[in-house]
């Protein structure tokens, strides 16, 4: 795409317009000197949902949120239920309804960090950034690495089983009602999902030794790859632990130091804005007390590992040990590390499964409760690329009057465009996008697990384009990928 | 003779209008409950779905078009192993965690041994970027054409697995809306 200039600078666009997940585009602003001055990712979000769910009862809208997302309806799901527990006063669940949902979301976790990591990632790790895009994708280590591409696929299966078992469908669950689960797990489902635990154990430790050896052998190459200093922001256990589906807030800041801790998350707008900027849809949050400027802050696996003291699981604990001890207990910046933390946490969450599996509370009968009623609300989850907001009010009819969602790939919003536009000042070089840059560029966005399925998808949209174009609007360079 | 058995892997999101075609299609087809034909429907095609469709002689892939011919477009894709083979030249996905229905063939060929025959029916829509369920009229006419083509290729396996050639012509009868 050609952009306009403005106030001198040259722009280079990157248009990865890909096949099923809307639109999406990287803009690098050049100066005179064609040094790369600001770097712009555009996602289009998802639009018109607050429209969407007006209006609607409150007890539809954790199987209408599904529809935001083909790749993460779970954490939609359970976000938006944790919401209406409060609405319908049923907050504290029962034991069985609390493990339901965390299996379920362990589940979640499972499939999406083992689908990232063996569709999209391994590619990049097992060829190297500058192998042929040909061979550089899941089918290329199809063909040379069948085992490993087999426990992906095998591995994501297994998650969504999981999902099926604990929501009731594989996709639009019904499972996470206002105040609890509408279901249990039985002997059978529990014993059919046993009989895999252990090779789903076994495969998960394999995929976190390749993405630790990776990480560790290249270490010296990767720690400045689209790296930039960063505050981090995730939920937190009660005891500083690693709780992926429900605590207080905690944000530290580059070194470690506390912004703040253990925030009830009701009260979030207290800690959190969003700004917004002209040329994109997509808003930037930040931390209030320090501003739009120095308040930005990194979520999911990488924030997750750094903000948490520990982790209840032994093997993914002794793991983050070793994650932690590169940097030597600081907090973690490496953009490319966040593949290494997600390993560890699809590590955590096969841990977290199969211990669970074994707990008999999954059989219990007592599914929901109820108490005092609210009008409005705020369900927190860490989803498995970040934190995910959503904010309802009800009014006395039950209808929803206003929603407001701040998803996880928004809360990165800012750390993706440091790091393209990192990537960018290292390897841009000339008046020419060359295939090693796109290459870069492509890899530092995949290291965040974006979520661009909020947007549509449909046969026939357009593959990667991207064109320089001078400041006076000339076609320098151009080039497709897809 | 044994009939094919097929797989159809309907996808897309209802929530977002047009998009909405291919588990619209699907639940229509499942309604038709025609012997031997599987249905699956999703909101995306995505790795796990080459374990299914290596379980099946033909699969059908079924999906919302945002261009391309009106009111839709049937492709034969081939047998597995042939897009396996056309697959590793193929491109890459930027972020994408879906899969192509190409991709999906040439999984359950290089992962699973199988060859099932692959083709691709696209119903056109027009509305597709906001929030809401239902589709656009324009697109249900569509939806309508191709339900009506596709019926009778169901069950009478006009959607053969020795029917589809890499790139050759498609199996289908309707001359409208077929697509090389």
């Amino acid at each position: 795409m050609v952009a306009s200039t403005t106030n001198g600078l040259k722009r280079v666009v990157i248009e990865p317009v890909t096949r099923v997940e809307g639109h999406g585009k990287v803009t690098l602003l050049l100066d005179e000197q064609n040094k790369v001055h600001q770097a712009r990712l555009h996602i289009v979000e998802f639009r018109g949902f607050e429209r969407f769910i007006q209006g609607r009862p409150f007890w539809e809208v954790p199987v209408l949120v599904q529809r935001l997302c083909g790749i993460c309806p779970v954490s939609h799901h359970l976000a938006a239920a944790k919401a209406m527990d409060r609405i319908v006063g049923g907050e504290n669940l029962t034991p069985t309804a609390e493990k339901m949902r965390r299996l379920m979301h362990y589940g979640q976790f499972f499939q999406s960090h083992a689908l990232h990591f063996f569709h999209l990632v391994s590619p990049d790790l097992l060829f190297g950034f500058d192998a042929d895009v040909a061979i550089r994708n899941v089918i290329g280590v199809a063909a040379k690495y069948p085992d490993l591409a087999v426990q992906g696929v095998m591995m994501r299966k297994y998650g969504q089983e999981v999902i099926l078992r604990t929501a009731g469908k594989k996709i639009h669950g019904t499972g996470a009602i206002p105040g609890g689960v509408n279901k249990n797990l039985s002997i059978a489902e529990r014993d059919f999902l046993l009989k895999d635990a252990e090779q789903m154990l076994t495969w998960s430790r394999g995929a976190l030794k390749i993405a630790k050896d990776y990480t560790v052998a290249k270490l010296d190459e990767l720690k400045d790859f689209g790296s930039f200093e960063s505050n981090h922001l995730s939920l937190i256990g009660p005891g500083g632990e690693m709780d992926l589906y429900h605590g207080g807030l905690r944000a530290i800041t580059a070194t470690g130091e506390k912004i703040f801790d253990h925030v009830d998350y009701q009260r979030y707008l207290d800690y959190i804005a969003e700004e917004v900027r002209p040329w994109s849809y997509m808003k930037f949050p930040f931390i209030k007390s320090l501003g739009p400027e120095k308040g930005w802050y990194r979520v999911g696996p990488l924030a997750r590992l750094n903000t948490a003291d520990r982790i209840d699981t032994p093997e993914a604990e002794a793991a983050r040990r070793e994650f932690m001890a590169v940097t030597q207990g600081k907090p973690n910046n490496i953009s490319m590390a966040y593949h290494w933390a997600r390993m560890i946490e699809l590590l955590h969450s096969m841990e977290k499964i199969h211990a669970l599996l074994h707990d008999r509370d999954l059989q219990g009968t007592d599914l929901v409760v109820r108490g005092p009623r609210r009008e409005e609300t705020v369900g927190l989850i860490e989803a498995p690329r970040g934190t995910l907001f959503h904010h309802y009010v009800v009014n006395k009819d039950d209808q929803i009057v206003r929603a407001n969602l701040i998803v996880s790939t928004t809360n990165n919003n800012e750390p993706m465009n440091r790091a393209v536009q990192k990537v960018a000042q290292d390897h841009l070089s000339g008046k020419q996008l060359t295939e090693g840059l796109l290459n870069r560029i492509e890899v530092a966005i995949r290291a965040y697990d974006p979520c661009l399925s909020c947007a549509t998808h449909a046969l026939g949209q357009m593959p990667l384009e991207v064109e320089l174009v001078a400041a006076d609007g000339t076609l320098l360079d151009r080039r497709t990928r897809g | 003779m044994t009939p094919a058995r097929v797989l159809v892997l309907a996808y897309g999101n209802p929530g977002r209008r047009d998009d909405g075609l291919g588990p619209a299609c699907a639940a229509a087809i499942e309604r038709w409950q025609v012997p031997g034909v599987t249905v699956s429907s999703d909101y995306q095609l995505t790795v796990e779905d080459a374990a299914a469709a290596a379980q099946y002689d033909v699969v059908l892939f079924v999906d919302a078009a945002c261009a391309g011919p009106e009111p839709w477009a049937l492709r034969a894709l081939g047998r597995a192993t042939d897009a396996a083979a056309a697959r590793r030249t193929g491109g890459v996905s930027f972020s994408s965690h879906s899969a192509a229905p190409e991709d999906v063939l040439a999984l359950a060929a290089l992962l699973f041994h199988a060859d099932p025959a692959g083709y691709v029916l696209a119903v056109r829509g027009y509305e597709f970027d906001e929030f809401g369920e239902g589709l656009s009229p324009a697109a249900g006419r569509n939806l309508a054409a191709a339900l009506a083509a596709l019926e009778p290729m169901l069950r009478n396996r006009t959607l053969g697995a020795d029917a589809a050639p890499a790139g050759g012509p498609v199996a289908a009868a309707a001359g409208s809306g077929t697509d090389r």
